[in-house]
């Protein structure tokens, strides 16, 4: 067992450029602030190269066996990078010239790194660790770009993550006792031997605290008002990266306490379940788009928790779910692009008519909303597609009837939306702004992440070599 | 990239850059949508001449290259007796959607864009080999349905363009669960389509072979229609343009029955042969049910659509029927599944044809209800005529191909299961009606809003004459087209005995 902090290269990268931006950014001037994105831009591609690079080696293990550099780390990294570097095409147009612009990349770059740590960790003081590393940025972030609903998704978002973090505190303090360790090789051991009660109380606690951080039920209260109150880069961000780390690190903790306990997969099919319905049918008569979508995002960590209801049993699992968190990020970006890129419009009567003055936009709410309801042949149609059929392969065949009726419910309320933007413009319908100016950023980010979730569904058979490695250590 | 390629592709790719280019004019889009479409139809033809048989199980013009090797799922094309006839009924609809159109003035670029994407799906469910392509071109095919309804149909288009989407999405995920069965139960694990009906999963499994058969038959019926899941078909049909009825009936309802023949029957016939009376019950239901229906319309895209669902009830009967294995009956499960095949190409050319000609009684007077006209022979004569073909050719006459697709269909049903006799009333009501529709409609002095109906014109008389051509053509000459069909449905009836 050795150090070898070279492995974590693309967290160390992450971090450093934050750290670079926000002493950087304090002296630029407002108008040059651009400088501090471009750096930003500059440290997330290095680290998703980095993290590219390191996916074609060996799994290993770093920092005495308490990270992991596996297939599942390497592609969380990548997803988590790139899909941030999307989101400064987002905070381009809503926080350009704004007072907290470096800070906020900043900030953006450490939730960032603590996501990627939160991925590959295999330990469970280590676990804590990354958790507050990702969720304290976090809280910035959503009190720095909202206004006075900010605020409040802020406190909201802060009184649970202290709730989910203290629950997870809990839980390793138990599992600890119970182990004598916490390093997840040993619990692997350990845990069968223990009393069934005290078990389940620290899985659940640690649970708790992963779910915080996916948005999942029951610790997703805070989701839809952060969606809806927060700056439309921080709900960007919020309903996007975090759930690449956190469903890595509950997938890497089920697939350990199932190894001999197999009723750990039920739970996780029965927290898939209450995902979806409850986010689906919640989403149901939203009038803001972006609630309507923080709604969606619930109801999306069901569908990606269904793989890990296989974790072990099925070969498909670990692939299939970091498949659907790759085809998930662009797609969820791009639709929450397209609020960026209407600021003004934030009811969905009012995107009545859109494709018609703005045809290029429509088609990319079409593209993003028929992505998130699995149309083939759209990135999330493949995750989804190989997520149920993990679950039905590893026993769980009810699972993927629960999927495809939860497909069926979520198209109504995305139709809600699409279905205006093509419809016929009323005469008195509000104007939409034209294709330059502040939006153009957003507009473009969407576009390109509507386009990304095309590729991936065609190309799907590359991106699937490229998790279908050793898995996990 | 071979043939088949591009006849799927070579409409998409029209398609996007109709979509891509709005400098493109009204008419030049209208004539590169006609192009393109006559290109499709002589690309089939080149096809249908250099088609052989390619024998029990096996696709002429194959074509495979692997798309998610890790899922067993590849971009697997080819056609069989089953298939081309299916292709070749689909770029005729589509061509004389694109003559009808030609004098449409609403957002003619995008809509000859729709319209091609959705000739591209529909070609692509009728070649696809592998079970997720099916699905891919299955479920676009709904969406580009969808905006066809929504974006160019009148009444309440919006409402009737949502309960087709959200029914008809139901039924494709159905069918994509009993996919993932047939995926999960399949040794080794794959989609493709060949290699699934040469070893079929779930042998000696009747519990888990009746629910993913339950999956799928459910998601096929939702489409084709049969009773009970029909219920989106009427006002989809009486709220969308002519030409999106005649693409709807002509060639999306098929989907649905194809997907019998290819996929449900020869991948699961062991529950296929027992459930096969259930399938035979549920036919006789809906060419009853749809023939009744039919009789009390009044409006006429309504009574059409109901025709439909008797039509394809006769096709949901022969394949159940052909799974009735009895003593020495071979030949006639045979003959029913070729009935079948037939059905599907006449029922598209004749619907199609007779959905174009309702729609000329839109454009003129604004409403399909058969009682605001009458004596319409006297002003609009080439219209009656060529309605009266249509009329004739859906009550099944002799000399069309409605008569060879029932007869056939019957001769095989009834001398596996004499009970299916009972469906034969469906064609009595079937013929009472549309004779009653012509009384009505073209009889008599002229009335309501007759006086000034205009008769028809070039484009109208080219789009739907030709379809009527056709199946007069099958009717009179049917050896073109079962030379075709038999060798597969042998093959089919003989994979379902297994």
């Amino acid at each position: 067992m050795q150090m070898s902090p070279g492995l974590l290269l693309p967290e160390i990268i992450v971090f450093t450029g934050g750290l670079a931006v926000l002493l950087g950014g304090s002296f630029l001037p407002r108008q040059r602030q651009w400088i501090a994105r471009a750096a930003a831009a500059l440290a997330l591609l290095g680290a998703a190269t980095a993290a590219a690079v390191a996916m074609a080696g060996p799994a290993q293990s770093a920092f005495a066996g308490t990270f992991a550099v596996d297939t599942a780390t390497g592609a969380a990294r990548v997803i988590a990078t790139l899909a941030t570097l999307l989101i400064l095409g987002v905070a381009s147009g809503e926080l350009k010239d704004s007072p907290r612009e470096s800070d906020t990349y900043a900030l953006l770059l450490f939730a960032t790194a603590g996501v990627m740590v939160l991925a590959g960790i295999t330990d469970l003081l280590v676990l804590i660790v990354g958790f507050l590393l990702a969720s304290i940025p976090l809280y910035g972030i959503i009190g720095l770009t909202g206004g006075r609903l900010g605020a409040e998704a802020a406190v909201k978002t802060y009184l649970m993550g202290a709730l989910s973090g203290i629950l997870l505190m809990l839980g390793v303090t138990v599992l600890y006792a119970l182990a004598g360790g916490t390093d997840y090789a040993l619990l692997r051991e350990a845990l069968p031997t223990a009393p069934d009660a005290a078990v389940g109380t620290g899985i659940l606690g640690v649970l708790a605290g992963l779910l915080f951080k996916a948005g999942g039920v029951p610790m997703h209260f805070w989701v839809p008002d952060a969606a809806q109150g927060s700056g439309v880069t921080a709900a960007t961000f919020l309903t996007t990266v975090p759930k690449v780390g956190a469903l890595v690190a509950v997938y890497r903790l089920v697939a350990t306490v199932s190894a001999e306990e197999h009723s750990w997969l039920l739970v996780a099919a029965l927290l898939a379940t209450a995902s979806m319905f409850l986010g689906n049918l919640a989403a149901y008569w939203q009038t803001d788009p972006r609630r309507l979508l923080g709604w969606s995002t619930v109801a999306q960590v069901g569908f990606l928790l269904v793989p890990v209801a296989a974790a072990g049993r099925s070969d498909l699992a670990l692939p299939s779910l970091l498949f659907y968190l790759a085809a998930y990020a662009v797609t969820n970006v791009a639709a929450f692009a397209v609020t960026a890129a209407l600021p003004e419009h934030r009811t969905l009567a009012e995107y009545r008519g859109l494709a018609r003055s703005r045809p290029g936009l429509g088609l990319t709410v079409l593209v993003a909303l028929l992505g998130l309801v699995g149309t083939p042949p759209l990135a999330i149609f493949v995750g989804k597609l190989t997520t149920a059929t993990a679950a039905w392969d590893g026993g769980h065949g009810w699972l993927a009837l629960v999927v495809v009726v939860n497909s069926v419910i979520s198209l109504f309320y995305y139709l809600r939306w699409f279905a205006p933007v093509f419809a016929r413009p009323d005469s008195q319908a509000a104007e939409f702004p034209g294709r330059g100016g502040m939006a153009a950023w957003p507009a473009v980010t969407a576009a390109v992440a509507a386009t990304a979730s095309l590729a991936l569904g065609v190309l799907a058979g590359v991106l699937w070599a490229a998790l279908d490695g050793p898995g996990i250590l | 990239m071979s043939m088949l390629s591009l006849i799927v592709f070579l409409p998409l790719a029209a398609a996007a850059v109709l979509a891509a280019v709005p400098a493109i004019g009204p008419a030049a889009a209208r004539w590169a949508w006609i192009a393109v479409s006559v290109l499709e139809v002589l690309l089939v033809a080149v096809v249908w001449a250099g088609y052989k048989d390619p024998g029990p199980n096996g696709l002429a013009f194959e074509e495979q290259v692997p798309w998610i090797p890790g899922v067993g799922s590849s971009y697997h094309v080819g056609i069989d007796g089953l298939s081309l006839p299916l292709v070749a009924m689909t770029v005729v609809v589509f061509l004389a959607c694109a003559v009808y159109c030609l004098r449409d003035s609403d957002r003619p670029r995008v809509q000859a864009a729709l319209f091609l994407f959705l000739q591209s799906m529909s070609l692509g469910v009728f070649v696809s080999a592998d079970l997720i392509l099916f699905f891919v071109f299955f479920d676009l095919s709904i969406v580009g349905m969808y905006f066809i309804i929504a974006g160019w149909g009148h009444g309440n288009a919006a409402r009737s363009a949502l309960k087709f989407f959200l029914y008809t999405f139901l039924g494709s995920l159905a069918l994509l669960l009993g996919f993932i069965g047939l995926y999960v139960f399949s040794a080794p694990h794959t989609f493709d389509i060949p290699e699934l009906v040469a070893a079929p999963p779930l042998a000696g499994e009747p519990l888990a072979g009746g629910l993913v058969l339950a999956a799928i038959l459910v998601g096929l019926a939702v489409k084709t229609p049969t009773v009970p899941f029909h219920t989106w078909l009427p006002p989809a049909h009486t709220d969308a343009p002519a030409a999106g009825s005649a693409v709807l009936a002509g060639v999306l309802l098929k989907m649905g029955a194809y997907g019998f023949v290819r996929i449900a029957m020869p991948m699961l016939p062991e529950v296929w042969r027992a459930w096969a009376w259930v399938i035979v019950a549920v036919g006789i239901v809906s060419v009853l049910y749809g023939a009744l229906v039919a009789l009390a319309q009044t409006d006429l895209k309504r009574m059409i659509a109901y025709t439909s669902v008797n039509h394809m009830g006769y096709i949901v009967l022969a394949l159940g029927a052909a799974g009735l294995l009895v003593e020495g009956a071979e030949q006639a499960r045979s003959v029913a599944v070729t009935g079948a095949m037939v059905q599907m190409v006449s029922h598209g050319l004749i619907t199609a044809a007779l959905f174009l000609l309702a729609g000329v009684m839109q454009s003129r007077a604004g409403t399909y209800d058969l009682g605001s006209y009458g004596g319409l022979a006297g002003p609009a004569p080439r219209y009656a005529a060529l309605f009266a073909i249509g009329a004739f050719a859906s009550l099944g006459l002799p000399g069309f191909s409605g008569f060879i697709a029932e007869f056939q269909i019957f001769a095989g049903s009834v001398a596996v299961a004499p009970v299916t006799a009972v469906a034969l009333v469906g064609i009595v009501i079937t013929a009472a009606l549309f004779l009653r529709a012509l009384q009505r409609v073209f009889t008599g002095p002229a009335a309501g809003r007759s006086p000034g109906f205009a008769d028809l014109r070039a484009h109208e008389l080219w789009s739907a004459g030709p379809l009527l051509a056709l199946s007069v053509l099958i009717g009179v000459l049917p050896l073109v087209l079962l030379g075709v069909i038999e060798p597969s449905s042998a093959a089919l009836v003989e994979l379902v005995g297994r």
